[in-house]
């Protein structure tokens, strides 16, 4: 008679106890996990864009004291593979909240798929980027790599460039700068590289695990807090599109 | 009335609970792979105080150096090297981690009534990144050192010096992610682990001090981060950012630096300003005084932090507007630390105050910090700060900040703590003793160097003229008994782990939830969720939990 309660009690508790296995031992409850996990993503967001935030920093310097030369190194830069890889990761964020939804939703094929092609388009950016960089590296524009103006100085000499933008050849003192701008565009789409890279590693995990399974039972955290990051790092890009290719194209 | 608060079990029947975070699981590896907070903060206690031994050391050859007007017992580029090995260690290595990692790490999930820190496994990432930094530094002395200064400082650390400021970046930059881990886990805690009733209002001042640091260490260390890394760009490449000859600056740099180097003051005092909230609350038997003021001050010299960097830059080369401007802003930050002061003293007028180790480093704290907070004033004044800058007095002014206030507030919390952390007491009148002998001992090391700043002997220099020299035997004297007074803490507490008389779960009679488990407290703290139900700091609540106990027991 007096042992019927305690194992009443007994078995409350271990119901209580009881939690799905991707529930941590030291959060009372599944919400609570997804919030707190959740925030810091954000909270983790937030340091990243005071990282990339003195690069930004030292970019606004810079272009204010030699506006100039960043125009035309500027004019350097391939806006058509620009323009197209901005399309590319705009689309890639897209495909990511899909998949999104589809594990909200459920949806194991559609999440697979989605995940698959964000990262197909990772791939195309960090290819396109690629082409980009084989253009500067050929003409001498990696800075601190035998670093030439002859672009610059003599603007003629680059018929292609030439035959777009007309720009005057510029005194040496001030065209030497455009190493400086060349510094900023390895430095911000080198760092924003890095970050597709690791986005694009982790994706593999995920397709890996999404095709056990192990996203579509409910417990989206991990997906969701992993397009954070994904739209963080195309955000990223969308500043770095117009402050790089964009300075006053007509001019 | 008696002299002390101390109430401990009955010697003879008392024992320390079978089951408890430290006993629960044997072997390296249970320590190594832990996800508990508690075992990853005695980790970093562990690794700590070895940093701290290595800085330790190399203040002692500072000053043993400094002992004759001549450069005699080292060559003049091997004392630059230990200087800023001095520095690198103690800033990045010791003050940032050292309340925070350890009875931050311990406390705070306690102190909101959660079994853990949100994220278990990037708080032991964090230990672990602070090993590989820490291993770093020590790779750095071994293979000859670094001698630009901790503060790395363009273009000598580019252009000019040939030692290894790589791997001291390095270093630095990874003992940084340690540090933006911690704190990031610790606003994620704060805001969503509480338990039920355990309102923001209701928080110990420890909690919102960390709180306010936290802040400082996600956003400003990562702004570390990036410059280091433009400065191994510039090292290997030859970016020109920082390179005048290419159109950059080297003030950009100082700008990067200082911005998160002068928020890391606040995280190193910060911590230490939660401990003596809880301290000088025991010890008075007093709720602190202004409690919500307390709490937004701390939040306040966080935000504020962030607008007084240039502070370090008078006299290099900044615009006077942008100087007058920085001086006002940071004459602002005097406002919330003398509100904290303030606050304190109060919290005394009135209490039934008693003389435990903890209390005495915590009058320690109030008496050092102040003059240390004053003479910042005096920095912060562009006028002054053009003639002390550069001077023994800034070495006096943040060695009694950092030193004076940091330590003491550290070595306050650690014998605070202690019996909660290990369930055994330190030797109380041998640790009196330490505590004294620390003051004494601070006090004629460092209060000499303000009048040999003032006097105009430049800091970082291992000769001087021989007029200095009774300043700096006084000073080295000091460093000698502070020395002891630090070894002391060590040697006691390490025996006590075996000796020490058993604590009880309350030994102090405080009130926050952490005195309310056992010690040292089960994995998960507690047997099950706390429900907060009263103010921080309510001695009348704990009479009458006591009350009741006692008719429970009848």
């Amino acid at each position: 008679m007096s042992d019927s309660p305690a194992i009443a009690n007994g078995a409350a508790v271990a119901e209580h106890h009881e939690h799905p296995p991707y529930q941590r031992h030291h959060f009372e409850s599944v919400e609570q996990q997804a919030d707190t996990t959740n925030f810091a993503m954000w909270l983790f967001l937030l340091t990243e864009i005071m990282f990339f935030g003195g690069l930004f920093t030292a970019y606004l310097i810079l272009r204010n004291w030699y506006y100039p030369a960043f125009v035309e190194a500027s004019h350097q830069l391939n806006i058509f593979w620009g323009t197209a890889n901005t399309a590319v990761l705009i689309s890639s964020s897209f495909t990511m909240a899909m998949g999104v939804w589809s594990a909200e939703m459920r949806k194991k094929g559609t999440l697979v798929l989605c995940l698959v092609l964000t990262f197909i388009l990772g791939l195309v950016f960090l290819g396109i980027k690629t082409i980009e960089y084989k253009e500067k590296i050929e003409k001498h524009h990696v800075p601190g790599f035998h670093y030439s103006l002859q672009s610059f100085t003599n603007p003629a000499s680059d018929p292609e460039i030439y035959k777009e933008y007309h720009d005057q050849p510029m005194a040496l003192d001030m065209a030497r700068h455009t190493e400086l701008y060349f510094f900023l565009y390895f430095a911000m789409t080198g760092m924003h590289a890095l970050h597709m890279i690791i986005g694009i590693a982790i994706l593999g995990f995920m397709i890996f695990r999404a095709r056990a399974g192990a996203y579509t039972t409910g417990h989206v955290t991990f997906v969701e807090n992993f397009g954070l990051y994904w739209h963080f790092v195309d955000i990223i890009w969308i500043f770095l599109f117009p402050l790089l290719y964009l300075i006053s194209r007509h001019q | 009335m008696s002299s002390t608060i101390v109430s401990l079990p009955d010697q003879s029947t008392a024992r320390i609970p079978k089951t408890n975070f430290i006993t629960k699981e044997n072997g390296l590896l249970s320590w190594l792979l832990t996800g508990d907070h508690k075992r990853i903060a005695v980790l970093y206690l562990i690794s700590i105080t070895f940093f701290f031994f290595i800085g330790g050391s190399l203040a002692g050859l500072i000053r043993l150096e400094l002992l004759t007007p001549q450069s005699d017992l080292m060559a003049t580029d091997t004392y630059n090297k230990v200087f800023t090995m001095h520095g690198v260690v103690m800033i990045f290595l010791f003050l940032v981690p050292s309340v925070p990692a350890t009875l931050g790490n311990f406390l705070i999930p306690i102190m909101i009534g959660a079994k853990d820190l949100a994220l278990p496994k990037i708080n032991l990432l964090s230990w672990y990144l602070y090993v590989v930094g820490g291993i770093l530094v020590i790779y750095t002395m071994v293979s000859g050192g670094v001698d630009t200064g901790w503060t790395f400082t363009t273009p000598l650390s580019t252009h000019y010096v040939n030692t290894n400021v790589m791997s001291t970046g390095l270093a630095v930059f990874i003992a940084g992610f340690s540090s933006i881990f911690t704190g990031l886990n610790f606003i994620v805690t704060i805001h969503k682990m509480r338990c039920p009733g355990m309102t923001w209002f209701r928080l110990p001042l420890f909690v919102w001090a960390h709180y306010a640091a936290s802040i400082l260490m996600v956003l400003g260390t990562p702004v570390l981060a990036i410059a280091i890394v433009l400065v191994a760009l510039e090292r290997t490449v030859g970016i020109g950012v920082f390179d005048p000859a290419k159109g950059g600056d080297p003030l950009l740099f100082q700008h990067l630096f200082w911005f998160y180097s002068h928020p890391a003051v606040y995280i190193m005092i910060l911590p230490g300003f939660g401990v003596i909230s809880e301290t000088i609350s025991t010890f008075s038997r007093k709720r602190v005084f202004g409690y919500t003021a307390v709490a937004f001050s701390s939040v306040a010299i966080a935000v504020f932090g962030f607008f007084v960097w240039a502070h370090h830059m008078f006299i290099m080369g900044i615009s006077n507007y942008a100087v007058l401007v920085f001086s006002l802003l940071t004459m602002l930050v005097a406002v919330p630390s003398a509100i904290k002061i303030f606050n304190w003293t109060f919290t005394l007028y009135k209490g039934s105050i008693t003389f435990e180790t903890p209390m005495l480093y915590t009058f320690g704290f109030m008496g050092l910090f102040t003059i240390g907070g004053l003479t910042g004033v005096f920095l912060g004044a562009s006028g002054t700060d053009i003639h002390l800058t550069e001077t023994y007095f800034i070495v006096a002014h943040f060695h009694f900040v950092m030193v004076g206030g940091m330590l003491m507030a550290f070595l306050a919390g650690i014998h605070f703590w202690w019996p909660k952390i290990t369930g055994r007491m330190y030797p109380e009148k041998i640790s009196q003793l330490a505590a004294v002998v620390t003051f004494i001992g601070f006090n004629l090391t460092f209060f000499p160097q303000f009048i040999l700043g003032t006097l105009g002997m430049p800091r970082r220099y291992a000769a001087y003229p021989p007029e200095f020299q009774v300043l700096n035997v006084f000073s080295t004297a000091g460093a000698t008994i502070l020395g002891v007074g630090y070894l002391l803490p060590i040697l006691y507490l390490t025996w006590s782990l075996k000796y020490g008389e058993i604590a009880g779960s309350n030994p102090w009679q405080a009130t926050g939830l952490e005195w309310q488990i056992q010690s040292p407290p089960l994995t998960e703290n507690f047997i099950e969720t706390p429900i907060m139900d009263h103010e921080a700091y309510d001695y009348e609540w704990l009479d009458r939990q006591k009350a009741k106990e006692v008719t429970s027991v009848g």
